[in-house]
């Protein structure tokens, strides 16, 4: 944007000068290179878009056929029918991104400052997950958390699962098809996207700093609450949205590793599009959804203040 | 405040058999040295002599591999850096993207407890003329304007020694200059023991009371700029700090505390109390501005005086102030004379044959050795 508005005054100055300049060679180059982006998001993103909106506001069925009639009372049934959905999906994407940050802020934190040679190393090892599909690796968490496993076994040995129970996370002493198996494979399967923003922001702070905090008598746990958290903030930010927004939409977690009681909003929409065929209210729910989701992504980041960020 | 002031008075810092290895690598030599409470000490080298890691060592930000570092009667060699009594203007100044000038200055107050150090910072600010800027970010400020930032974080703890990394590197040189005179202005006010790392020999001489030069991990010579600069005890030293004429000698023989000289044939004295070598052979050597150059023909020089014939001028350089020539020997080697314009001789240009001589006081005598030693590092730190 602002590199057509300059451009836009640069052609303008100008214009106003009398002697006649040969015509400004290169002008379409910005407009060249914004079209592949701009033609996918319109084909992509902004059609769909209103195909959708308009389909929220159709009532009528499959074997007639549906007619626009701004039915706007859809989205008032589907909020208030599925609400509970909405409070989990929400409930599990926020504990999902508070665990993420708790296990990748060291993580991202070891590898920017303590790995050395072995950054490389580390920071393939975080992506490598993805050269499995998304699916086979939440499948997978079904053979870990299964009832008879060893992690089960640990985890009731140490009454782990008595506080987890406590807290409504797990029941009858099982993990799989509970809460907290969703929030782990959520945990599991976004903990990359909130590392590597992390470690891109902790790489890039200067060692010198940590030298002059230590240097005006910051003892090292001093100058990570004051010099480097405080720096690393932009990527606390980027990596709990890149965690959090997917996290809230997703439908295999709860699919594969909950029950029908720990169905999330993705797993609504999926049911509606697909099973019940119910395409209207489908659709008023993704929009219901999109929009929780940027108003909470607003207030965060109203909330987060980070003009580094954007 | 003023129990610390008091230990500053007597806060000498003192290195004793200090050494820095990384693996095969020796950054430092094992070194003594007294650091004189309240001077302006600069360790002067060209890069990876071991003047950096010498001052992380006494900031303790390097641990040394042997010896240890004193400040007044305390060991401090395995105290972290937060429990020194030094702070540190760090090349390229390190200052707090996130945090406000006054931040920034009030970082070191807080940590040791400070409640309220909104008037010293304030003050602070005012020493080094920064008072209307307390609430920028350091990022809005120009380079001088930072550098003076990190002056004033560092000053703000009266800690007992300032340590200075190159401090004024990232500055242009007008700034620079004016940046050199404010910093020694600030230490006279103060009184703090600064040490100050440079690779700038102009620098150095016009801060330090006291420079060590240093090479290879080892400090070469130790002395206020003017014994550096008048009677240089290395060929380092002499090549490194200004630019010096050095020719071999043989010692012929001695009288009236001089020593007589055989340099190429020619007849020269040199004070005994002058040189720094103790056999026979010696590396003579003479500034440039020491040396008189005189039109062959009209020859009319003083017996006293040490005079070299037959030299050439190959190039004749005009800078205002003064004028270099360059003069081949009849041995080959080449003179550098720099000489005032005040009579200038007009025949004293290349190709005419000249004659120098000089004031035998002037001259200096080192130990034989590598006669270019100094020249690259004093030229690549210029670059």
């Amino acid at each position: 944007m602002s590199a057509l508005g300059t451009l836009g005054a640069g052609t303008t100055g100008g214009a106003d000068t009398k002697v006649t300049e040969p015509k400004r060679r290169g002008r379409w180059v910005p407009y060249a290179l914004l079209a592949p982006g701009l033609l996918w998001l319109v084909v992509f993103f902004a059609i769909p878009m209103v195909v959708q909106g308009s389909t929220s506001l159709q009532t009528g069925n499959l074997t007639k056929g549906y007619d626009l009639t701004w039915h706007w009372a859809t989205y008032w049934d589907a909020l208030d029918q599925y609400y509970p959905q909405f409070l989990r999906s929400f409930g599990y994407a926020a504990a999902a991104t508070v665990m993420c940050l708790v296990i990748g802020y060291p993580l991202a934190y070891a590898i920017a400052f303590k790995a050395g040679k072995w950054r490389g190393m580390w920071l393939v090892l975080v992506i490598a997950p993805f050269f499995t599909s998304f699916l086979v690796r939440t499948l997978a968490w079904k053979t870990i958390l299964a009832d008879n496993g060893i992690v089960v076994d640990v985890l009731n040995k140490l009454h782990f699962t008595n506080v987890t129970a406590f807290l409504g996370l797990t029941q009858d002493d099982r993990v799989l098809a509970t809460p907290l198996a969703v929030i782990c494979g959520l945990t599991y399967n976004f903990l990359p996207f909130m590392v590597l923003p992390l470690y891109a922001c902790l790489e890039r702070i200067d060692p010198r700093l940590h030298e002059a905090a230590g240097d005006l008598y910051a003892s090292p746990r001093t100058t990570f609450a004051k010099v480097t958290f405080p720096l690393s903030l932009p990527g606390v930010v980027s990596g709990t949205l890149l965690t959090f927004i997917p996290a809230s939409g997703d439908y295999v977690n709860a699919q594969w590793l909950g029950s029908p009681d720990t169905g999330m909003a993705g797993n609504v929409i999926q049911t509606q599009f697909l099973r019940v065929l119910d395409y209207p209210t489908a659709a008023a729910l993704s929009f219901i959804l999109m929009l929780l989701i940027v108003l909470m992504v607003t207030a965060y980041i109203r909330k987060a203040g980070t003009e580094d960020l954007v | 405040m003023t129990e610390q002031q008091r230990a500053g008075a007597s806060g000498d810092v003192s290195l004793a058999g200090l050494s820095k290895h990384y693996g095969d690598f020796t950054a430092v030599r094992p070194m003594d040295l007294t650091i004189p409470a309240g001077s302006f000490f600069a360790l002067l080298g060209a890069s990876g002599c071991g003047k950096t890691t010498t001052l992380r060592m006494i900031a303790g930000l390097e641990q040394p591999s042997t010896g240890s570092v004193s400040i007044g009667d305390r060991d401090v060699t395995g105290l972290p850096p937060y429990k020194r009594p030094v702070n540190t203007v760090f090349q390229n100044y390190a200052l707090f993207p996130h945090l406000s000038v006054a931040d920034n200055v009030g970082f070191g107050l807080r940590r040791r407890g400070v409640k309220d150090t909104r008037k010293q910072v304030q003050d602070m600010l005012d020493l080094v003329e920064l008072g209307h800027l307390a609430k920028r970010k350091p990022t809005q400020l120009s380079g001088g304007q930072q550098q003076r930032v990190a002056v004033a974080r560092a000053l703000i703890n009266t800690p007992q020694v300032l340590l200075l990394d190159e401090p004024l590197g990232a500055l242009d040189l007008k700034l620079r200059r004016q940046m050199q005179l404010e910093l020694k202005r600030i230490q006279t006010d103060v009184g703090i023991t600064f040490v100050h790392v440079t690779h700038d020999q102009e620098e150095a001489m016009t801060m330090a009371d006291t420079i060590a030069v240093m090479n290879g991990g080892r400090i070469e010579q130790l002395g206020s700029p003017v014994e550096l600069y008048e009677a240089p005890r290395t060929t380092f030293v002499a090549n490194f700090l200004g630019q010096s004429n050095l020719v071999e000698a043989k010692v012929t023989g001695r009288a009236d505390g001089d020593l007589l000289l055989d340099a190429q044939g020619n007849r020269l004295a040199l004070p005994a109390a002058r040189s720094a070598a103790d056999g026979d052979h010696l590396v003579m050597g003479i500034r440039p501005e020491k040396i008189t150059i005189t039109y062959a023909a009209d020859a009319k020089i003083a017996d006293n005086r040490n005079r070299l014939d037959g030299g050439v001028i190959v190039d004749a350089a005009f800078i205002g102030v003064s004028t270099q020539y360059v003069v081949r020997m009849p041995w080959g080697q080449e003179f550098t004379v720099f000489e005032q314009n005040m009579e200038r001789d007009p025949r004293l240009v290349p190709g005419a044959t000249v004659i120098l001589h000089w004031n035998p006081t002037h001259g200096f005598g080192l130990e034989s050795g590598d006669l270019t030693a100094g020249i690259a590092e004093a030229s690549e730190d210029a670059a």
